[in-house]
This record gives structure tokens, C-alpha cells and sequence, in this order.
């Protein structure tokens, strides 16, 4: 669902802070949300509209809180936009609640955007573990849980960038420790639960964690016997932001396959260093990237696939390339030990798929010519 | 004659327009060697894209003036020059197709100052058509961006010259898909006719494999094409939309014109290749007299399933107008209409009422059609409702195909004959099925 304030040209000169007051009475009134979240635009923060103070009058009118985002889009990226939804959060929402009881056993999980559906995959195995995620920031996220979010025992980042001002502050107020972690490949995801027991610190769990991981890895290691075999040596670029550029590297290592390019982009100097260590001394760092230097990366490295975002998939096979698509608009989950299976059949799919021949085949009356 | 109206309410739930921009960015995506460019955030422009590579899988080239929060409060004569120059520098393109975004036309820049200004500082774009567009996200839909830009492409770039007799140019609006105006531009043709299509979707976004990598679009009108235009002998307009650009050629060069509203139905059809026969002196080609005989047999097989069916529409002006037609002319029953924006086409509907409105109005007129019409995101209200969707419009996101389908001429709608009667027929079969349970348990 999505709402908007649909303004008009005359909003825009006599102002939109009455039309917003309405339209969030109207969706009160008609469909009676848990909380109202209202993003200012470019244009509304143009025109000066007050978004605090309609969201202030709105929430004592209602009973229900309005939360105000100020993210016109001319302030940045969207990293910075979830920044910026991240900081209404702590704001307006976190410590607002108390959970009905507790266990020392809660965790949040941050910057984990349910893609896919990929965090059903990874929520079993907690469940497993008698580990509670108390709230999820802010995939498939529920207000109440978030609200109720600082009586946790960790923090668990799942994306480093976007959303680090949470952790750190939500440390700072209530201090809940946080930690780094990725669910992507086997190695990330063993490591993603042992940490996450020894900073709880509990010897049972533990010990629970261990267990689990023998059980899902075996189970893991039989499922991916056969892919592991097909995509072994094979060569791939990496073209995606932030966290992904390393714990997808991670992953396809698991699977045996060599990453010989990444970019860094939109990676931290952290994220820098663990894509150094996990690239090795031929892997390149690709800083800045369009469309043309992706495909010259391509051609040099002589890789196989391209795993990037949705954005540049045409690049890739206009040029007749293998291609996964890595970013929020894909439609498989990777997440976790399920996730790695689904990964291997999706890349093995790719890689030998009979259309690629074909694709690249020249018209029989073209080849006579040459 | 329809009633018009617009439900008053602050909130669109589900909006069904999509902006100005949009628009915009897809009629420039027919015209060749083009870089469209938004002045505006890069937010903006990444989302038209987004939508576009969606519907058409395809590479969409789109750039961005990437207003900052500095540039906004000190002006964006600089980002758009600077633009403009990184274009030229990495993407050569032979044309540039400039829109404003609600950002930049709240903050009111004078692009017309601005583009004069970098002109004379820059005399090296002399030969650049920067080809400028007003596009507020606040005003108007998608139809009109795209109205609004065929609009300037007509009155900037064409030349006069001597008019040549078998050369006519087609305006074709945004409710006629790539694959459409491939079927247009070979029935014109057919006739003996040199067509200029502006703008051509059908060689940009028709879904075709290059040899090599293009920044700009590598296929779509020509700027040679453009020039020309002023010699055309006749304009057609495709769509109503297209009329406002129809006529800025009649005052131009006084080229007479004629508006096709609709090419999805047989009458339409009938008159539109009676005026190419006209226009060119040659008899309709056999061709299209088989394939009329085609579509009359297809309407025999397909009107016990449209008889009577009740539709909604949920689309923008031009499209509905067409498909209002076409299913009245299979004697299929329009339930409800939601349409974006405001068109002269409307009130003359032949239906009581049009509501200008969000999917939120749709799915409270929709309750209880037969079928619903639209674009990807009804697929929501075709689940609650239990009522099947046919996709028509944009975006469409979750079929195949957007670039090469065709409902047009006597072939194209022959198909979307066969497609919407398998959808009834499919219906009526289950339903026939789930009654034949019930009786057997009875």
C-alpha cells in the first residue's frame, strides 16, 4: 500500500501542511495503521512545509503516533535516506514501549530488509537456538516490536552502512552491544551464530550453536555436492554496494567459485578491508563503475557471470553474460544455509544455461561472409 | 457522454498515475542517439528508470542534473551545464532531451535563461539539440509528459522544405506499445507511404539484441528524420494526446492533420487504412483485406464470451478511450472507468461516469466486474476481489513481452480478441466446473 498527499500546483504556492493533516486523519480513519510514517519530498521541503508540527497536531488528534521523516531527495542516497528513517526511529519509536516480557536471549536484527522473503529462511535456525529476535529493523518489522526494541540483549547489523547510527546510539542509550554480521554463505552464517552466542555468553547456547551448525552444514554439504562441482573455478565480477560486496564474496567462495572483481562503491573503509583480505592480491577493487567499465572489468578478468543489481542485468546480457541479480528487487531469497542452496541453483542455472550458445551463435549467411 | 468527476479527498491511496517525467523520458526514448536528462534529484531520475527497465527489460538511458541540498538552495544552472558537457564527453549523444522534476519547478529555474546562458558560454554545443520540456511531478500524468515533449520535439527540430507527396508523419501517444507502432508503421508502408513515427518505440524498446554496447538509445527516430518532418504531406495523429503536437505542425508548416483516437476496432481500423488509401492513391493491399476477414471471424468466435461481461478500466485517457471502444464493440459492458488525468476525450465516453482517481476509487467501483483491466499494480485488487486481471498500460512488471505486443490493426486485435475471450472462456469454464460440484453433491 502506498499513500500519498498527491499535491497540486496550488498546494505547492499556498502550501501543504493542511491537505497533510487531512490526508493523515483520512488513513486513520479508513485503514487504522498501527503508526503513520510521513516522508517530506523534495518539493514539500521546498515549499517549507512544517512536517514536524502537522505530525505533532495529527498524533494529539489521533491518539496514533505520526511519525515525521524529513527525507526530501535532493539531501543524498538512498543510504542516507535509511539513515535518515533510522534516526526517526530512534526518535520517535524505540524505548516508546515495553515488551510484555523478556528472555536473555533477545536480539534486534538491523538493516535486514526481508528481500525475498530471505529472512523466513534465517528466523528457524534462531528459533532453533531459543534465541528471540525481538524486533526486526525493519524487514517484515512489526511498530510494536520496534518500539519495544531497547530491552534487547544484542544488537545484530546486518547491513553495515545504512543503518550503523542505530546500533551505535541504541548502545549509547541503553546499552545493548552490537555486532557485524552477514547471513550470506556458510562461513558468514557459522560465524553470524557463534558470535551472537558468545557475546550473549551463554556455554549452553553455545554449545546449542555448535550443534546446529554440524546439523545444518552436513545437511548443507549434501545438498550442494552437485553445484559445488559445476561452479567450481568459475570466474565472477561482483558489482553491488555497501555489505553485499564482501559477504556475497564470501559465499561464492563457499561454493569454490573465484570472485576476481568487486566494486567498493558504497563500502565503508571496513568493508574495504575485509574485501582486501577476502579478494586476495589479483582481485580488483573497482572504486567508481558505470556501465562501460563494468564490461571492461568483464573482459579482462575473462569472467564468467556478473552478480550485481537489478540495474545493470541488461548490461550483462545485452553483452551476452551470465547475470544474477543480488539487490532488493530480485525475487530469490540467499539468506542463511536454505539460501545458499537456492544461490547454488540459481548461479548454476545461469552459468550453463543452453541459450548462451545460442545468443552468441553469428546468422549461418553472416558466417559465409567472414 | 460521461460524467467526470474526482472524489474529494486529501490522500491517494495506490496512485494509479504515474509523473510527468516518466513520460517524458519515454517519448524521448524514441528518438535516436538520445540522452534523456532530469533536472532534479538523482532519486527521481534512478526511480523513472527503475520503472522503465522493469516494464520493458530493457537498458533504459537516463541521466541526472543530481540536485544537492546545496544546488537546491543556490540554484541549478550549474548542474545542468555540467550535465550537459559530461554527456557530450561520455556519451556523445545526438540529440538531449531535458525535463524538469517537481524539485527543480518548485524552485522555479529559468531553463530557458539557463540553456541560452550555456549556449553562449559553450559555443561548441552548437550543434547539440537540447530538446526542453516543463514536466512538474505535481501536475498532470504520465500522458501528458509525454504529450507535452512530442510537443517540443515538433516545434524545435523540424525544418521546412519542399513537401514531398509520399511522406507522412505519425504522432503516436503513449497508449500504443513498441510492438504497435511496428504494425502501424508496416501497414503505412504497405501503401507505398514513407512513415516518420515520432516518437519510434518500435526501434528502441522493442527488445532487440545489439552488437554492441550503447550508452544512448541506438535506435528510434533520427535527427535526420526530425528535419524532414516539415516536408511531410499529412500528419496523423495517434491517440488524442497527440493533437496538441498536430496542430503545432498545421500552424508550423501547414500540414493538414487527422486524429486516429483508436486503432482497436474495426470501425477505427477501417478508417484509418480508407485514409491511407486516399492519401496515397493505392487500394487497400490484400494483405489487409484477408486479415480484415480474419478479425470478423475471430469476432464470431469471441462475442458469446464478451457479451454482456462486465469490465472495469483502470488506465490513462488515450488507452481507455481505445479499449472503452473495443469492448463495447464486442458488446461487453463498461462497469467502472479511473482514468489519471484530464483529456477532452472523457466526456465523450460513451459510459456514465469517469472517475479522475487512485486504485483505492477503482477497487471500491470494481466490486463485482467480470474482469478488470490494467497495469501491474491492480494484480493486488484482482487477488482481493477474485476477479481476473488483463494487463494493459504501464508499468507491467510481472509479464513478458511489454516491447513486442501488439493490439492494433486487424491482427492486433484479432489477438487481443483471442487473449481476453481465453480469459473469459477459462472463467466461465471453471465456474461451470464449480457448479457441476455443486449439484453432484447435492
Amino acid at each position: 500500500m502506498g499513500f500519498t498527499t498527491d499535491l497540486t500546483e496550488n498546494d505547492v504556492i499556498f502550501g501543504g501542511e493542511k491537505r497533510l493533516y487531512k490526508a493523515i486523519l483520512e488513513v486513520k480513519e479508513r485503514y487504522n495503521p498501527a503508526a503513520v510514517f510521513v516522508y517530506s519530498t523534495c518539493v514539500t521541503a521546498l515549499i517549507g512545509d512544517d512536517l514536524d508540527a502537522v505530525c505533532q497536531k495529527a498524533a494529539e488528534k489521533t491518539g496514533t503516533p505520526i511519525i515525521p521523516v524529513n527525507s526530501p531527495g535532493f539531501i543524498g542516497s538512498k543510504n542516507l535516506g535509511n539513515r535518515v528513517g533510522g534516526e526517526s526511529l530512534l526518535e520517535y519509536v524505540v524505548g516508546t514501549r515495553e515488551p510484555e516480557y523478556t528472555t536473555p536471549y533477545d536480539i534486534n536484527l538491523i538493516g535486514e530488509y526481508n528481500i525475498a522473503g530471505e529472512l523466513w529462511g534465517v528466523l528457524p535456525i534462531f528459533k532453533k537456538l531459543g534465541i528471540r529476535v525481538l524486533a526486526q529493523i525493519t524487514g517484515d518489522g512489526r511498530y510494536n516490536d520496534i518500539a519495544c526494541s531497547h530491552r534487547a540483549k544484542l544488537n545484530v547489523m546486518i547491513c553495515s552502512k545504512a543503518l550503523i547510527n542505530m546500533a551505535r546510539k541504541m548502545e549509547e542509550r541503553y546499552g545493548i552491544p552490537y555486532i557485524e554480521e552477514s547471513f550470506y554463505g556458510v562461513a558468514d552464517m557459522n560465524r553470524c551464530l557463534r558470535n551472537i552466542a558468545a557475546k550473549i555468553g551463554d556455554a549452553n547456547l553455545q554449545q546449542r550453536v555448535e550443534q546446529v551448525i554440524q546439523e545444518e552444514t552436513a545437511q548443507l554439504d549434501a545438498a550442494l555436492a552437485p553445484y559445488r562441482a559445476r561452479l567450481k573455478g568459475k570466474r565472477v565480477v561482483l558489482y553491488t554496494g555497501g555489505v553485499k560486496s564482501w559477504s556475497i564474496i564470501s559465499a561464492a567462495k563457499d561454493l569454490g567459485m573465484e570472485v576476481c572483481a568487486t566494486s567498493t562503491k558504497k563500502s565503508t573503509e571496513e568493508d574495504k578491508a575485509r574485501i582486501k583480505e577476502l579478494l586476495g592480491q589479483d582481485g580488483i577493487m573497482m572504486e567508481k563503475g558505470n556501465a562501460q567499465e563494468l564490461l571492461r572489468v568483464i573482459a579482462q578478468t575473462k569472467a564468467d557471470m556478473l552478480i550485481a543489481g537489478g540495474r545493470n542485468q541488461y548490461t550483462a546480457l545485452k553483452a551476452k553474460i551470465p547475470f544474477l541479480d543480488i539487490n532488493q528487487e530480485r525475487h530469490h531469497s540467499y539468506a542463511g544455509y536454505v539460501g545458499m542452496v537456492e544461490m547454488a541453483r540459481e548461479l548454476e542455472e545461469a552459468l550453463y544455461s543452453p541459450v548462451w550458445a545460442q545468443v552468441r551463435k553469428p546468422a549461418p549467411w553472416d558466417m559465409e561472409v567472414s | 457522454m460521461a460524467t467526470v468527476t474526482t472524489p474529494k479527498k486529501s490522500v491517494a491511496v495506490n496512485p494509479l498515475k504515474q509523473s510527468q517525467p516518466l513520460g517524458a523520458a519515454l517519448a524521448f526514448l524514441g528518438l535516436k542517439g538520445i540522452m534523456p536528462l532530469f533536472h532534479g534529484s538523482q532519486g527521481c531520475t534512478a526511480f523513472a528508470k527503475v520503472m522503465l527497465v522493469r516494464h520493458f527489460r530493457e537498458a533504459i538511458p537516463l541521466s541526472t542534473t543530481a540536485m544537492t541540498e546545496v544546488s537546491t538552495i543556490l540554484g541549478g544552472e550549474e548542474n545542468v551545464e555540467q550535465a550537459i558537457l559530461t554527456l557530450m564527453e561520455k556519451s556523445k549523444p545526438a540529440i538531449i532531451g531535458l525535463c524538469t522534476t517537481g524539485l527543480t519547478e518548485t524552485r522555479g529555474d529559468d531553463m530557458t535563461g539557463i540553456l541560452q546562458t550555456i549556449r553562449k558560454r559553450h559555443p561548441e554545443l552548437h550543434d547539440l539539440p537540447i530538446v526542453f520540456v516543463s514536466t512538474p511531478d505535481f501536475k498532470g500524468a504520465l500522458q501528458d509528459g509525454f504529450a507535452a515533449t512530442v510537443e517540443s520535439i515538433v516545434r524545435e527540430l523540424p525544418r521546412s522544405g519542399e513537401t514531398r507527396p509520399d511522406q507522412i508523419t505519425l504522432l503516436v501517444s503513449p497508449a500504443f506499445a513498441p510492438g504497435d507502432v511496428q504494425e502501424i508503421k508496416e501497414i503505412v508502408a504497405d501503401f507505398g507511404l514513407t512513415a516518420i513515427a515520432v516518437p519510434d518505440l518500435s526501434l528502441s524498446l522493442d527488445g532487440h539484441l545489439d552488437d554492441s554496447y550503447n550508452t544512448v538509445t541506438s535506435g528510434g527516430t533520427t535527427l535526420a528524420e526530425l528535419r524532414e518532418i516539415g516536408s511531410s504531406v499529412y500528419t496523423l495523429a495517434l491517440g488524442e494526446s497527440m493533437r496538441g503536437a498536430a496542430i503545432a505542425l498545421e500552424s508550423q508548416f501547414g500540414i493538414p492533420y487527422e486524429v486516429f483516437p483508436s486503432l482497436s476496432n474495426l470501425d477505427a481500423i477501417d478508417s484509418f487504412l480508407e485514409g491511407l488509401a486516399n492519401l496515397s492513391g493505392v487500394p487497400v493491399p490484400a494483405k489487409y483485406r484477408r486479415q480484415r476477414t480474419q478479425l470478423q471471424d475471430a469476432m464470431l468466435d469471441t462475442h458469446f464470451f464478451f457479451g454482456r461481461k462486465r469490465v472495469s478500466l483502470a488506465m490513462e485517457p488515450d488507452l481507455l478511450w481505445s479499449t472503452v471502444h473495443f469492448l463495447q464493440s464486442m458488446g461487453a459492458d463498461i462497469q467502472s472507468a479511473v482514468t489519471t488525468t484530464k483529456s477532452p476525450l472523457l466526456e465523450n465516453l460513451p459510459v456514465e461516469s469517469v472517475t479522475i482517481g487512485d486504485l483505492e476509487d477503482f477497487e471500491q467501483l470494481a466490486v463485482g466486474s467480470d474482469l478488470l483491466i490494467g497495469n501491474s499494480n491492480v494484480a493486488a485488487i484482482a487477488r482481493r476481489l477474485h476477479t481476473p486481471l488483463y494487463r494493459l498500460g504501464f508499468p507491467i512488471f510481472d509479464r513478458l513481452g511489454n516491447g513486442q505486443r501488439c493490439t492494433v490493426g486487424y491482427r492486433g486485435m484479432t489477438q487481443l480478441l483471442f487473449d481476453l475471450g481465453n480469459v473469459f472462456l477459462e472463467q466461465e469454464e471453471n465456474h461451470t466446473k464449480h457448479s457441476g460440484d455443486v449439484i453432484d453433491e447435492f
